[in-house]
């Protein structure tokens, strides 16, 4: 069981309200992944679930019970830090252990789940080592090693990717979503990166300044963004935003429109624009293209397309996936 | 530019310094060394010649010797244990944030600037007269007889007042290793349900394991060989002889050349095993 709910939820650092009132439904087995640009609060609503900042008002309910008041390590959540925070001077048997001694389990049943934690982590052959002797991803899965074996009502993760190259960043993102198939638990995630989000969420929170924009599935999100910041902010590359005469002829003040969603022809088209760079990445080519009276257009072509800089192209938006806000910069 | 030319010019260059450094320690050394074998009594018929190791045995075998390597022992140990202690939990207390914080950090070190004949003086006259002292009219003012500090607690006081100049560098060094330990592991720990005693038992102790260290290593070598404190407060009295004060006796007040020497080189010896004995500790663990 993992249903955290938020009501009214706030937070003041001094005079700085960093989290705005913040309602929130998060239910049991679900994969939540809180996103927003760096400051935006993500940390501290993390942080705010687990216990271990206060809130300033408003409540928050696991499975059913107020916990605004309970002590972090009662809430029966489990967090894994950016900076891993395992404890250097302990083997990593010792790291994974921890939880289980401190809650008074005897040695044999500790023993027992954490060679069990170590195998599905693919720990077994350092168990004996300091997290120093580790590489970042083994460190990564320590961390998560430790958080495993309460065997928590929710995982909480801060940016947990963060200090991983990008290539580890893959892995550890699918082995993620693979646990969180195997568990089946509740988990929180935390990151600035959307990539992160579209891939592992079943329900996206994007936050700005404190403030939650949009709660909704990644394709959703994508879709249907209830306005022009997570309309930007969800999708890569980011989505054109048209302002002015081009804009008010397709239909409104401002107009949005994917990069996979303009087509490009040498010869005809509803724009006329000339190549800046392009990015051949083999499966995809991303053009950059200069377009008159509208600005620098970001394009998701074809990998085999023919342009190059310089080359005179011609842009027609896909009439039925444009995104259209009105002034205030709400989807219409 | 770490070429064979560069390297000699290097070593060239540093020759009057190392030279300089090695006639520091080698020439009183040596020169120790060379009157512990002699017979040499300055006042009563001066150098009178080889005697090979007697003034080694006797230096062992007089009465005063193992008392002497006794209180050094307490007196080291004990000081080492309270600035330690004490050190710690002022660090702990010094990492909170609080009002006037600068100012607090400021006061706790002010007692490591001054001089140790000073200190003395001040805890012997201001502190432990027992008429005068401020302990005294403590005391008096609850009642009770004041404790004449210096005879009837002679060690101890020497020890209060030792530690109380060495606190400052304790606490300095363990506060560095306090602020240097990460948030994130004892919110991790925290979380882990840890609560406040296992959280220092567990992660922020073993966090200031090498900084313990280093205050006990740095701390040992200047300890053996306080002098000043005794020398102002009890004059060797009261079972404060440690063996720098003994030395010192056989020298000056015994006009003993040769015998102090021999004690001279005893403490060289001991201190030498001390060091010696905690570079491995330390070693063991930077390692980790
Ligand atoms: N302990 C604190 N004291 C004061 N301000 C804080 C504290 N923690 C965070 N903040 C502020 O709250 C805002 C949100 O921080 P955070 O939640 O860490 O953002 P994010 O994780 O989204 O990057 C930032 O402006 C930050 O400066
Ligand atoms: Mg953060």
């Amino acid at each position: 069981m993992g249903r955290i709910t938020l009501k009214e939820v706030t937070k003041s650092f001094g005079t700085v309200e960093v989290i705005k009132p913040i309602n929130l439904e998060i239910e049991d087995g679900e994969f939540v992944v809180f996103v927003g640009p760096s400051g935006c609060g993500k940390s501290t609503l993390l942080r705010l679930i687990a216990g271990l900042e206060d809130v300033t008002s408003g409540h928050i309910e696991i499975n059913g019970t107020d916990a605004t008041a309970i002590p972090p390590a009662k809430r029966g959540l489990a967090m894994v830090f950016q900076s891993y925070a395992l404890y250097p001077h302990m083997s990593v048997r010792k790291n994974i252990a921890f939880p289980l001694k401190m809650a008074g389990v005897d040695k044999t049943e500790i023993n027992r789940k954490v060679d069990e934690a170590a195998r599905v982590l693919n720990l077994s052959d350092y168990i004996d080592r300091r997290p120093g002797q580790l590489s970042g991803g083994q460190r990564q899965r320590v961390a998560i090693g430790r958080a495993i074996v309460r065997e928590p009502d929710a995982f909480l993760f801060d940016e947990p990717l963060s200090n991983l190259d990008a290539a580890l960043r893959g892995n550890m993102r699918l082995e993620i979503s693979e646990l969180h198939q195997t568990l089946a638990t509740t988990m929180i995630y935390v990151t600035h990166d959307q990539v992160e989000a579209m891939t592992m969420a079943n329900k996206i929170v994007v936050l700005r300044d404190g403030i939650i924009e949009q709660v909704g599935a990644p394709i959703d999100l994508y879709k249907n963004p209830r306005n022009l910041f997570v309309a930007e902010f969800i999708g890569s590359p980011k989505m054109n935003i048209i302002k002015g005469d081009a804009a008010t002829e397709l239909g409104a003040p401002t107009v949005g429109i994917r990069p996979e969603h303009l087509e490009v022809s040498k010869t005809k088209g509803k724009w006329k624009g000339t190549v800046g760079v392009s990015e051949h990445l083999g499966s995809d080519t991303f053009l950059h293209i200069e377009a008159e009276g509208i600005g620098t257009v970001n394009v998701r072509a074809d990998g085999e397309i023919d342009l190059h800089h310089g080359d005179v192209a011609w842009l027609t938006p896909q009439v039925d996936k444009l995104h259209r806000f009105d002034a205030t910069g709400l989807a219409i | 530019m770490a070429t064979q030319n560069s390297r000699s010019a290097a070593r060239l260059m540093m020759a009057p310094a190392v030279i300089l450094l090695l006639g520091w320690m080698l020439v009183p050394l040596t020169m120790t060394l060379w009157f512990s074998f002699r017979k040499y009594l300055p006042l009563r018929g001066g150098d009178q010649g080889w005697v090979g190791f007697d003034n080694y045995v006797r230096f062992v075998s007089s009465s005063s010797f193992w008392p002497s390597v006794q209180t050094t022992l307490i007196i080291v140990g004990g000081v080492l244990i309270i600035t330690v202690v004490f050190g710690i939990l002022l660090a702990l207390l010094l990492d909170q944030p609080m009002w006037g914080q600068g100012v607090v950090r400021i006061l706790v070190i002010a007692p490591f600037f001054v001089m140790p004949t000073v200190s003395a003086l001040v805890w012997k006259n201001i502190f432990m007269d027992p008429v005068n002292g401020l302990f005294a009219h403590l005391w008096k003012f609850f009642g009770a007889t004041p404790v004449e500090w210096l005879s009837q607690a002679s060690v101890q006081s020497i020890i209060m007042i030792v530690s109380w100049q060495w606190l400052p560098f304790a606490t300095l060094i363990l506060l560095t290793a306090v602020q240097s330990l990460d948030g994130e592991r004892l919110e991790a720990s925290e979380m882990d349900g840890a609560n406040p005693l296992q959280r220092f038992g567990y992660i922020v102790l073993p966090h200031l394991a090498r900084a313990i260290t280093i205050v006990v290593l740095i701390q040992t070598i200047f300890l053996l060989s306080i002098f000043a404190e005794i020398f102002v407060t009890t004059g060797g009295a009261f079972g404060t002889k440690t063996l720098s004060y003994l030395i010192f006796q056989r020298v000056l007040e015994s006009q003993n050349i040769g015998l102090g020497s021999a004690g001279g080189i005893y403490a060289v010896i001991l201190a030498n095993i001390v060091a010696i004995f905690l570079m491995r500790i330390v070693g063991k663990n930077l390692d980790a």
